[in-house]
């Protein structure tokens, strides 16, 4: 079952690419875990449709204000991972 | 401009809670709520399970079975409305020359109910990639390609002018009408019936907003699920239904006695080329829009009597068209009412834009503005005198009527007495 | 109200070609774009062929940003107009934003993309819809993307009306400059050679059936059989004539003139539209058909159209007095692209002096059309008129004229 790491920087950097696609000046591979979404070019309907592809590879539900509230891939993912220990 | 001015002879309505112009009228001015748990299907899976939906019947408004079975549900309520508004105008449609007479319709989603539920046949459940066209309706293209509505509702009335659907999203109903009133102010037609239709209240619509989370999830209390401008909001309540109108030359209409409604003053679409689905917080477009929309109809921002919003209820919409409001009509924006319909019919989407220009041209006639219902406790942020609960009883010679939409775009409408002074 | 408006930038993609350079000399040389259906396989399908847009790869040219979020045809759609602004030596970065809008026409939206929605609702369930599906398969997707991509504030909008959209969208476009903007991003672009958009343009019973890619689409022929769909379309900048002519911008000519009205109600006993609406054309151009060097047919190659369509060009020009062509006949029919497709083949006619030919057709004697086939003519060409008609009615008529 799941720990609290189940959910890593590469899982979301896979899911990013796949859920929203890479902006052209952005290394997704470089040191992101606190930059802003904002400034990796995601707004918030891609995190919407990334969050949406978590829950179904993961089977999990998100909560909807932690998943809002994410600026940046550590608290997006700490968010991933609090349910992910929930139901572990 | 051949100076043309253009008014409305002809309103009917198909709203949730109200079929007809007069029921459709009574519910607002009451301010009672249409909206209600899904019943077209079981809503269970979905996030948000409330909606707006009309009771409407095909079978009673004269529709054949040859043109129910041909017609997804918007084309059916196209018909029937852009029918009762010609009945309604007094008209004489076989008097004009057919050539003269034109349609636009607007829909944001065209036949999606009935494209959701062909799909589900013919790919047998979604089971089949090379889906089997043996098992697809006859008339699956109509659903397809949504300029059937056009074709529908131009049989329906005997119009052979110029014809289209206009499709810009959740602006649609009003850039249906904005493109009817340029059509006879450039003299292309003299009579158009226009008005817009969408029938959404379908799993994939439910379900694409529910990936957004754009739809409400209060399903505990759906009466009271749309909720615009209060600080409790968290999203629309999709709803359906169609206005259409009959639009003519004023002078013409003077000249055979018709009641007029309202004349079209002014109206301006901008796009705020930002984002498919987000607005920025400015409402710079939307104001943009206003602006050239009262500039058309040569009115000063403080000569608005009334506001009818889009108000679709989301969180970042109402505060979005405050701003908007704000930065158009300045100080003046605080002494006008602004209230959104949408808390009693829902947003359906491309129809309710002539639905909100139908809303705004009864307040008018019966100088009453209808009221925001659901609006207990304003969001600090949303500070306009929004209605609440109450339909309020003013003068109402000018409205005006604003929409913003998926795609960016904003539209804004100007209604006017045609008797008042032109300056 | 009468301000000339003028078109500056063209970029096309059509079966034969993509871009306005590999696809204007294709088609002057007769290059048959029409082919087996590639995009899925069309063995259970009655119909098999199809125009399709080759060597398209979207990734070369769009952020993949933008590519989970796209359709085929907002894909071609954003291409394009970035093609055709650079046609027009156009930065929008550079102009006031407001003062630029972009009016295309649509037929069905992103279908493909809403086939791959409803597939993973109906076999999947609910959660698996993307966030896209809000906006990717609505018919206003292509003018909203282009507006963002390129910063287009302006009047903006989108019309369906099937096959005249590609007329009506341009129609609406000179509408917005006569009432102020100076620029406008218009024309259309279709796409749906999907299964699910097969299917339902099997359900019309108008689709050829044939397997062979020059026997399959002969409007005016004996043996018309019906059509081949195609996909793509074209792009046009539009703007008001003094401000091209200000900044010193190429023009390819003007739009003088356009008419557009519905055929009557099945069993009304009237006449069907399409002459209304040349001769509406002409005199909004202010011209006699005289005037007319080349007519681009709709082409419908159903014999009942066909007929009227002849007709109603021999009604207003004469028996034979004027060159008819259906380049067309290369691409299949391409739904609201096909009109503005034909309407950059105009343009560049006028430019070249060179009208391309309809291919593989042999023309019924009964109809007194003087048809370019098999090889393009060469003529002095100052305006030409270009003819759509879209299922279910419509008609729309343009004419276009050396600006001059």
């Amino acid at each position: 079952m799941a720990d609290n790491n189940a959910f890593t920087l590469d899982d979301l950097r896979s899911t990013l690419r796949q859920a929203a696609g890479v902006a052209e000046d952005v290394d997704l591979d470089g040191d992101i875990f606190d930059t802003d979404f904002e400034a990796l070019g995601y707004e918030s309907l891609a995190l919407l449709e990334v969050g949406s592809l978590v829950e179904r590879q993961y089977g999990i539900s998100l909560d909807e204000v932690a998943i809002n509230d994410a600026r940046t891939p550590r608290a997006f993912i700490d968010a991933v991972n609090t349910q992910l220990a929930a139901v572990s | 401009m051949n100076g043309r001015r253009v008014v409305l002879t002809g309103i009917d309505v198909i709203a949730p809670g109200g079929v007809g112009r007069e029921n459709f009228w009574d519910l607002l001015s009451s301010g009672r709520t249409a909206t209600r748990g899904i019943t077209f299907f079981d809503p269970l899976p979905f996030r948000s399970r409330v909606a707006a939906e009309a009771d409407f019947d095909p079978y009673d408004h004269g529709l054949t079975p040859h043109q129910i079975r041909r017609m997804d549900r918007a084309a059916q309520f196209a018909v029937v409305a852009a029918r009762g508004a010609v009945e309604g105008s007094g008209l004489a449609m076989a008097d004009l020359d057919p050539h003269r007479i034109a349609v636009t319709v607007g829909s944001a989603v065209g036949a999606t109910m009935g494209l959701d539920q062909e799909y589900r046949v013919v790919s047998d459940g979604g089971r089949l990639d090379i889906v089997d066209h043996t098992y697809a309706v006859p008339h699956l293209y109509h659903h397809m390609v949504p300029s059937s509505f056009a074709t529908e509702v131009a049989w329906a009335v005997g119009a052979e002018g110029p014809s289209t659907v206009v499709s810009t999203g959740c602006t649609s109903g009003i850039d249906s009408v904005g493109y009817a009133v340029e059509l006879i102010r450039e003299g292309s037609a003299d009579v158009v019936v226009a008005g817009s239709s969408d029938a959404p209240i379908s799993p994939i619509t439910m379900a694409c907003f529910d990936a957004i989370k754009a739809t409400t999830p209060r399903n505990d209390e759906p009466e009271h699920a749309s909720r615009p401008f209060d600080a409790t909001r968290n999203g629309f309540v999709l709803g359906e239904g169609a206005a259409f109108f009959v639009l003519e030359d004023l002078e013409a209409a003077r000249a055979r006695g018709a009641h007029i409604y309202a004349e079209i003053a002014g109206y301006a679409t901008r796009s705020n080329a930002y984002h498919m689905t987000g607005l920025r917080s400015d409402g710079l477009e939307m104001a943009e829009a206003i602006r050239v929309a009262l500039d058309e109809a040569r009115l000063n921002a403080d000569e608005i009597d009334y506001v009818n919003a889009h108000g679709s209820g989301t969180k970042q919409n109402d505060r979005h068209e405050t701003a908007a409001v704000k930065r158009s009509l300045g100080e003046h924006a605080y002494r006008t009412p602004m209230s959104s319909i949408k808390s009693m019919v829902g947003h359906s989407l491309g129809a309710i834009g002539s639905i909100e220009i139908a809303a705004s041209a009864l307040a008018m006639e019966h100088d009453v503005v209808p009221p925001t219902a659901n609006l207990h406790h304003r969001d600090p942020e949303c500070d306009l005198d929004y209605v609440p609960l109450t339909a309020r009883e003013q003068r109402t010679d000018t409205v005006l009527t604003v929409g913003s939409g998926f795609g960016g775009f904003q539209s804004a409408m100007v209604l006017a007495a045609p008797e008042r002074s032109v300056r | 109200m009468t301000g000339q408006v003028v078109v500056t930038g063209i970029s096309v993609a059509a079966p034969n070609g993509l871009g306005a350079a590999d696809w204007w000399p294709a088609t002057c040389g007769g290059k048959n774009g029409i082919a087996r259906i590639t995009h899925f396989d069309p063995s259970a399908y009655p119909a098999r062929l199809a125009g399709q847009v080759p060597g398209f790869q979207a990734e070369q040219y769009l952020s993949s940003r933008l590519l989970p979020q796209t359709d085929r045809v907002t894909r071609l759609s954003l291409v394009v107009a970035d093609w055709a602004l650079a046609d027009a030596d156009v930065t929008p970065a550079n102009l006031p934003d407001f003062d630029m809008g972009v009016i295309t026409a649509s037929s069905a939206g992103g279908f493909e993309f809403g086939q791959g929605e409803l597939r993973n609702l109906w076999s999947r369930g609910s959660q698996y819809v993307s966030a896209y599906q809000s906006f990717a398969w609505f018919y206003a997707v292509n003018s909203g993307q282009i507006s963002i991509r390129h910063g287009l504030k302006g009047p903006s909008g989108v019309v369906v009306s099937e096959g005249a959209g590609g007329l009506d969208a341009v129609a609406q476009a000179r509408r917005q400059i006569r009432k102020g903007t100076a620029l406008i991003v218009t024309g259309g672009v279709d796409a749906s050679i999907c299964p699910w958009g097969w299917a339902a343009q099997l359900s019309t019973g108008k689709l050829s059936t044939s397997d062979e890619p020059t026997r399959a689409y002969l409007p005016f022929d004996r043996d018309a059989r019906g059509y081949v769909p195609g996909e793509g379309g074209a792009l046009l900048i539009t703007e008001e004539a003094r401000t091209a002519r200000a900044r010193g911008a190429r023009i390819y000519g003007e739009i003088a003139g356009y008419g557009a009205t519905m055929d009557p109600r099945p069993g009304s006993g009237r006449p069907p539209g399409l002459r209304a609406a040349i001769a509406l054309a002409l005199a909004d151009a202010g011209m006699e058909p005289g005037g007319i060097d080349v007519v681009f047919a709709d082409g419908a190659a159903d014999p009942v159209a066909d007929r009227t369509e002849a007709e109603a060009i021999g009604a207003v020009f004469g028996d034979r007095s004027v060159p008819v062509t259906v380049p067309k006949t290369m691409t299949g029919r391409l739904y609201s692209g096909a009109a503005s497709l034909d309407l950059a083949a105009a343009f560049f006619t006028i430019r070249d002096g060179v009208i391309p030919p309809t291919m593989h057709i042999d023309p019924c004697r009964d109809y007194a059309l003087d048809l370019v086939i098999g090889q393009p003519r060469r003529a002095r060409v100052r305006a030409a008129l270009v003819l759509a008609r879209g299922s279910g009615g419509f008609n729309s008529a343009m004419v276009v004229r050396a600006a001059d």
